[in-house]
This record gives structure tokens, C-alpha cells and sequence, in this order.
């Protein structure tokens, strides 16, 4: 079975960030991500420079999938938003499009009401843009088709 | 599924070390850690009992140098080997691109290896994988202690796809970085090929 892979490229991902900027604003958010469900980080708007973006991606993804579990433990396909309070700062993670996980930090300037209705309002547009990445991803992908046994030694060298 | 970012030019593929409890599979993401220049390598994240247990997985995450000016990342993550958290390995299979599987060699621990492999198979074919495809490499570890069962026993019970095999004593490095370098091949070969099929 072939697992493929999941290909981005340059106007899927600027239509990404432009959402994502566009999404931070409008909720008054400190810092917003887009992860993939495998724990991958694709996309982030906002002062990301003093957060360790993949460990927060792959956790992100972990809290996802554990309450996925959970949510399949009482018959449920998956809990499909999540809300962490901390003293200052809070998270508000959401799946969208099915593969992503958004993840929103905020302080008090904003309120979980907000972030969460200027969520599902980012929903669509984050979701067409996924439509059409995943449609490229089908093309052809001259890195992958070019790799050469060459290349892969010279990653040990 | 790996991640292709034509943007940021980044090849990400995800590692999953897999086997029976007590196996060494958090001594080998470890063992990566401490040797690996820190430039190469991110925070190490371990989320575990108190008695240090893995408790839902750890995570490392590599860059080992660019192929054809794409960055290549690997994420390394251990699953819990303890039988009763199946639920959890499940879901830490998703998105695989590559598995190691750690064995324990005492004598003791062979029928929990057979067991682990099965639960292997298991967990992937549940996750939409070809357990005889999904590009795999067996790491027979603590051979540094006495009554181990033989490479060939442990090699008729685990290895019937006859896939890369090393020997490996992960608290002393030996065999640690054999077996990655082996599972990251297998995973950009696979890459390769999976965009031809």
C-alpha cells in the first residue's frame, strides 16, 4: 500500500497564512498555529519566536488523538474542540478540515467566546485551501522523484 | 503520511520505535539525543509515569541535512510498551512512515516480543497500513546481557519479511544509530516509490 504524502506548496501555503493572520485579528489572539494531525506544523501567525513550535505541534496532535479516544470510548467520532485555561495565557484547539488542528493562544485581551466563533467562521476558508492542496498533492514532485540512493548516504555523511 | 512543505522546503516523515515493555525504546531515542549535535536536534519530549514509564510516547525530533535543497526532519516517537496501552500506540501509529521495532534478546522477554510484533501487525492493518509494506527494521537489543535467546531463534520468531536486522545494546549506543540510519533509508526509498505507484 502506498501511504503517500501530503504535499504544500508556495500559493496553498500563503493562502494558509493568510488565514491565519487574518484569523489572529480578528480574534484578538496572541499567536495561532496550524498543525497536521500527525503532529507536523505547517503554518503559524503571530510572535512564534518564543514558543518551540514542534514540540508544541506534536503535542498538539497527541491531545488531539487522546481525546479522540476518549470520544470514541462514548460512541462519539471525536471531540472536535478543545479549551485549555492556564493563569495568563489560554489554548483553544479545533480540528478543521478534518486533518488540521488549529491551535489558538490568547490572554484576557480576547475572551474563548470570540476565539471561538472567529474559529468556525475561519473553518471554510482554511478548508478550501486544504481542498486544493490536497488535489496538487496528487501531481508530481520533482525532489521525490529524483532521489537517488546518492542522496539519501550523503544525509550521513 | 509524510509532510512535503514546498514553501519552507522541508521533507518531514515520522519514526515510531515500537516493541514490548522494557525493551529499550526510550534508551535509544535518548541515546540519539545526548549524541546528536544540538543544532540537528529538538527538545526531547518524554511523557511518562513518576516511575518513568512511558506513558503515552516521547518524542525527538531530528534535521539531518538537506537532499536536493529540501531539509530533511524526522520525528522520532516511542509508544508505551505495557500491553495494557494499546489504545495509545493506535494512535501514535497515525501518520507512520517507517517503524523500528525493539526487541528485548532475553530469553525471558521472547514470548512478550512475539506478542508486541503481533500487536504491531495489528495496530497497522487498523490503520489502513500493509504491515508486510510499511518500511520496518528490527533492532535486537540488550545484548549485552547474559541468557539471550539466539539471533536466529529471535530471527525465525520476528523477522519473516526479512527486513534490516542489527544487534544493539541502546544503554551502551551500540547498534542505536545502525538501526535509524536503516529505518530512515527505508522510509525516503518508500517516499520514492509511493509517488511512482
Amino acid at each position: 500500500m502506498s501511504h503517500g504524502s501530503f504535499i504544500l506548496r508556495e500559493p496553498e501555503y500563503e493562502a494558509l497564512l493568510s488565514a491565519l493572520r487574518k484569523l489572529m485579528v480578528d480574534a484578538s489572539a496572541k499567536v495561532v498555529f496550524l498543525v497536521d494531525k500527525d503532529g507536523t506544523l505547517l503554518a503559524s501567525a503571530g510572535d512564534a519566536a518564543g514558543f518551540d513550535t514542534t514540540s508544541l505541534a506534536s503535542l498538539a496532535a497527541g491531545n488531539i488523538a487522546a481525546t479522540g479516544g476518549l470520544a470514541n470510548l462514548i460512541g462519539e467520532k471525536e471531540f472536535s474542540i478543545l479549551f485549555h485555561e492556564g493563569e495568563r495565557d489560554n489554548m483553544h484547539l479545533s480540528v478543521v478540515a478534518d486533518r488540521l488542528i488549529l491551535v489558538v493562544v490568547f490572554d484576557r485581551r480576547s475572551s474563548v467566546g470570540l476565539v471561538r466563533l472567529r474559529v468556525r467562521q475561519a473553518t471554510t476558508r482554511f478548508a478550501a485551501v486544504m481542498a486544493t492542496a490536497l488535489a496538487a498533492s496528487e501531481e508530481e514532485l520533482e525532489v521525490v522523484e529524483e532521489l537517488t540512493e546518492a542522496d539519501i548516504e550523503s544525509l550521513f555523511k | 503520511m509524510s509532510f512535503i512543505n514546498y514553501s519552507s522546503r522541508e521533507i518531514n516523515c515520522k519514526v515510531v520505535y515500537y516493541g514490548p515493555g522494557l525493551c529499550g525504546k526510550t534508551t535509544n531515542l535518548q541515546y540519539i539525543y545526548k549524541r546528536m549535535n544540538p543544532d540537528t536536534r529538538g527538545k526531547m519530549i518524554s511523557l511518562a509515569t513518576e516511575t518513568e514509564r512511558t506513558l503515552f510516547f516521547d518524542f525527538l525530533p531530528l534535521s539531518l541535512g538537506e537532499i536536493r535543497g529540501f531539509k530533511t526532519r524526522f520525528h522520532l516517537y516511542t509508544v508505551p510498551g505495557q500491553v495494557f496501552y494499546d489504545a495509545s500506540r493506535r494512535l501514535i501509529l497515525r501518520g507512520v512512515d517507517g517503524v523500528v521495532f525493539c526487541a528485548d534478546s532475553q530469553l525471558t522477554r521472547v514470548d512478550s516480543n512475539e506478542e508486541s510484533m503481533e500487536n504491531l501487525r495489528m495496530n497497522l492493518r487498523e490503520q489502513g497500513y500493509d504491515p508486510d509494506r510499511l518500511p520496518l527494521v528490527i533492532q535486537y537489543n540488550k545484548r549485552d546481557l547474559p541468557n539471550l535467546a539466539s539471533l536466529a531463534e529471535l530471527h525465525a520468531l520476528l523477522n519473516r519479511r526479512n527486513v534490516p536486522e542489527f544487534e544493539a545494546s541502546a544503554s551502551m549506543g551500540i547498534g542505536v544509530f545502525e538501526t535509524l540510519k536503516a529505518v530512515i533509508k527505508l522510509v525516503l526509498i518508500d517516499l520514492k516509490r509511493g509517488r511512482r505507484q
